[in-house]
């Protein structure tokens, strides 16, 4: 069964070279996460409690970029009929949905990158285990990219009613962001947390990816089908 | 005179109900539990030592939580059916998508019931209690899965699209769950006084409990057969729209 | 390979929903091996809707349908694989080149890369146009690009809903001679044109439709 690999790698490698061609995801979505950040600052207006949060913020910023970004992903293969066309084609759709989940994912681990940084910038955190870090990281992304690309199938079969997006989306990604802001508290040993904390909520994140990973390759064809 | 409509058939019709013999069966049960209830709970039940008047809410609130996770259970159930039955029949989709409405209608009430209940017990109209957010969430949930429901085009397409996201919240929903259960045991913040455990319960208020729970079935049960009897009604329509559709095409060419 | 005693397309009473409205009101269409078929009819009268039908992407609410022996309800995934649907919007993706749209077809459909390439060729554009954005091609080079990514599959069935569009002179002399080629190397070629007099010229035979279903 290498079909759908190979379907996925061909969806990703064409939604990554949209991006790298266009740059709307970096130097539209970036900005706007990081202009979230500041104004987090702004309506927090204290940097104790700044610092204390930290970890909250870098999520929820991460989840207001991925509803941008997925609308993105979607909207690009909307614009000249070309989701039409890859299913015309046949195309496998557990392989289509996994490449568009690799290609989201890349383009979130860099945004959750920048939104670290502009943690350690803005909030004065710094991170004490770098490792736990990357481990949340990588578990949260897999599951937001799952999700996303569910519901962002769910939008697009329902002919691009683009405001369903938040109200399905946002409370499928709960549990991400209560386990990634834990453990990132964790990893910033922020508020009294210590690393040791984070590692279940690591288990919890990957578990989440895993679930939605094996249900969206199984349920995103009926989505998107007519 | 002049010429006849071609058409327009003008034999009497009498005006058909949903309802049978079952159905208004059910509904008279549940009009009479509910009146039980309301009086029981209301007079013939003591006020609660710690909690005084308050308790009485218990009496509304309960059921319709009880209501609000079977109407879950029934349109997760129902969704399964519809996509692992060889004919894919149309029916189990009704009955999902019936259970849904209700249930948001009774998950709002859970809701509203427990702060207003919360306010005078514990200071308080919400609390982060695993039970309560799951139930939040499972509402907007639901409110998503309905207005996923009105766009399909086809009544086959809205089954399927809504059949695949009430399973998709079968696997969030514990999820959920299991996450703020998580937040709240590693935060070592001691879980509130649950709902109804705490409450010392004489025969008279379990007796009441007990009947309310029965009401608020039998209402919910109602309601669903009404529901998609007159969903039914709706596709029928549309299949009757569909020829006269075809018809009109024909002879206009 | 499919069966090969099948027809190519039979449709029989196909009843097929555009939104709520009936595009196909009950067409029975029996299309053989090997034909270029021109489908004509007034605007609305249900061509665009029987191509996108016979491609399986539009399902049957009512009716039977067959695409080289493979069931409209049941096996479309089959059916698509071995069609290929050229519709009115392009399917293309403004930001990549017209090369690399063409690969994403090529390895969606197993196809060997250098294809990809060949099949441009064919439509005319190569060299410095064949890496240029889509974004910035006039509509007659999407369009042929369009045509490319049709070529490329190697379908077994060709649905084509107006190619002719937005082609200049070459472009359509272009497009007719291969759509001969496609019939001379074993394809059944569908075409619903406005351009009836060009098309029926090397056409097979005509299919006219009125009001969703065969005059």
């Amino acid at each position: 069964m290498t079909e759908p690999l190979a379907t996925a790698r061909t969806i990703a490698a064409k939604d990554l070279a949209v991006e790298r061609r266009s740059r709307v995801v970096a130097n539209q979505v970036l900005p706007f996460a990081g202009l979230v950040m500041v104004m987090f600052a702004f309506a927090l207006d204290d940097d104790a409690i700044a610092s204390r949060v930290a970890g909250g913020l870098v999520w929820l910023a991460a989840l207001l970029a991925l509803l941008v970004t997925v609308q993105r992903s979607f909207a690009v293969d909307a614009a000249d009929g070309a989701l039409e066309a890859i299913r015309a084609a046949g195309a496998d759709m557990r392989g289509v949905f996994l490449g568009k989940v690799a290609a989201l994912a890349v383009q979130l681990l860099v945004l959750e990158a920048v939104l670290v940084a502009a943690a350690i910038v803005l909030y004065r955190v710094s991170v004490r285990d770098p490792l736990l870090l990357v481990a949340v990281l990588v578990a949260a992304t897999a599951g937001l990219a799952a999700v996303g690309c569910i519901y962002g199938g769910v939008v697009a079969g329902a002919g691009g009613r683009e405001t369903l997006l938040p109200l399905l989306l946002m409370p499928v990604a709960a549990p991400v962001l209560i386990g990634a802001t834990r453990a990132t508290e964790s990893a910033f040993a922020s508020g009294g947390a210590t690393p040791a904390e984070g590692w279940p909520w690591v288990g919890l994140l990957a578990a989440f990816a895993a679930v939605f990973l094996v249900a969206g390759a199984m349920s995103f064809a009926a989505l998107v089908e007519e | 005179m002049a010429d006849v409509v071609p058409g327009a058939d003008l034999t009497p019709t009498r005006p058909r109900g949903v309802a049978t013999r079952a159905t208004r069966a059910i509904g008279a049960l549940a009009a009479v539990l509910f009146a039980w209830v309301l009086v029981g709970g209301l007079w013939f039940t003591p006020a609660e030592k710690q909690q005084g008047e308050s308790v009485r809410i218990m009496y509304v609130h309960v059921p319709s939580a009880w209501v609000a996770y079977l109407a879950f259970v029934v349109t997760a159930v129902a969704s399964a059916c519809y996509l692992l039955g060889r004919r894919r029949s149309l029916g189990f989709d009704r009955v999902a998508g019936a259970s849904a409405e209700v249930g948001v209608l009774f998950m709002a009430l859970a809701l509203v019931t427990g702060s207003l209940w919360g306010h005078p017990t514990w200071g308080t109209f919400w609390v982060w209690d695993p039970r309560l957010t799951t139930t939040a969430f499972l509402f907007v949930t639901y409110v998503g899965y309905l207005a996923v429901r009105g766009t399909g085009a086809t009544p086959e397409q809205r089954a399927r699209r809504s059949a695949v996201l009430a399973l998709l919240a079968v696997l969030e929903i514990p999820l959920v769950h299991f996450s703020v259960v998580l937040w709240r045991s590693l935060h070592q913040q001691a879980s509130v006084l649950s709902p109804d455990g705490d409450v010392k319960m004489d025969g008279s208020m379990l007796t009441t409990l007990f009947v309310g729970v029965v009401a608020f079935t039998s209402l919910f049960a109602w309601l669903v057969v009404h529901r998609q009897r007159v969903q039914a009604m709706g596709d029928a329509l549309a299949i009757r729209e569909l020829d006269d559709a075809i018809a009109v095409r024909g002879v206009a060419g | 390979m499919s069966d090969v005693r099948a027809e190519a397309i039979e449709l029989r009473d196909a009843v097929v929903l555009y939104g709520a409205h009936p595009a196909l009101t009950g067409a029975s269409v029996r299309i053989g091996r090997g034909e270029i078929v021109l489908v004509e009819g007034a605007n609305g009268s249900g061509k665009s809707t029987l191509l996108r039908a016979c491609a399986g992407l539009k399902p049957l609410v009512r009716g039977e349908g067959r695409v080289l022996g493979f069931d409209l309800r049941h096996e479309r995934a089959e059916v698509r694989r071995r069609t290929a649907l050229l519709a009115h919007r392009d399917g293309l993706w403004a930001d990549l080149t017209a090369l690399e749209n063409v690969q994403v077809w090529a390895r969606l459909a197993g196809a060997a890369p250098d294809e990809a390439a060949a099949a441009l060729g064919r439509m005319g554009i190569a060299g410095p146009l064949a890496s240029r954005r889509v974004g910035s091609m006039s509509a007659g080079q999407k369009r042929r690009c369009a045509l490319a990514c049709v070529v490329v599959r190697r379908a077994e069935v060709w649905l084509l809903d107006e190619p002719h569009s937005a082609l200049d002179a070459q472009g359509r002399d272009d497009l007719d001679a291969l759509l001969v080629a496609a019939r001379a190397a074993g394809a059944t070629v569908v075409v619903a044109s406005h351009d009836t007099e060009r098309v029926a010229a090397f056409a097979d035979r005509r299919i006219v439709l009125s009001g969703g279903r065969v005059a």
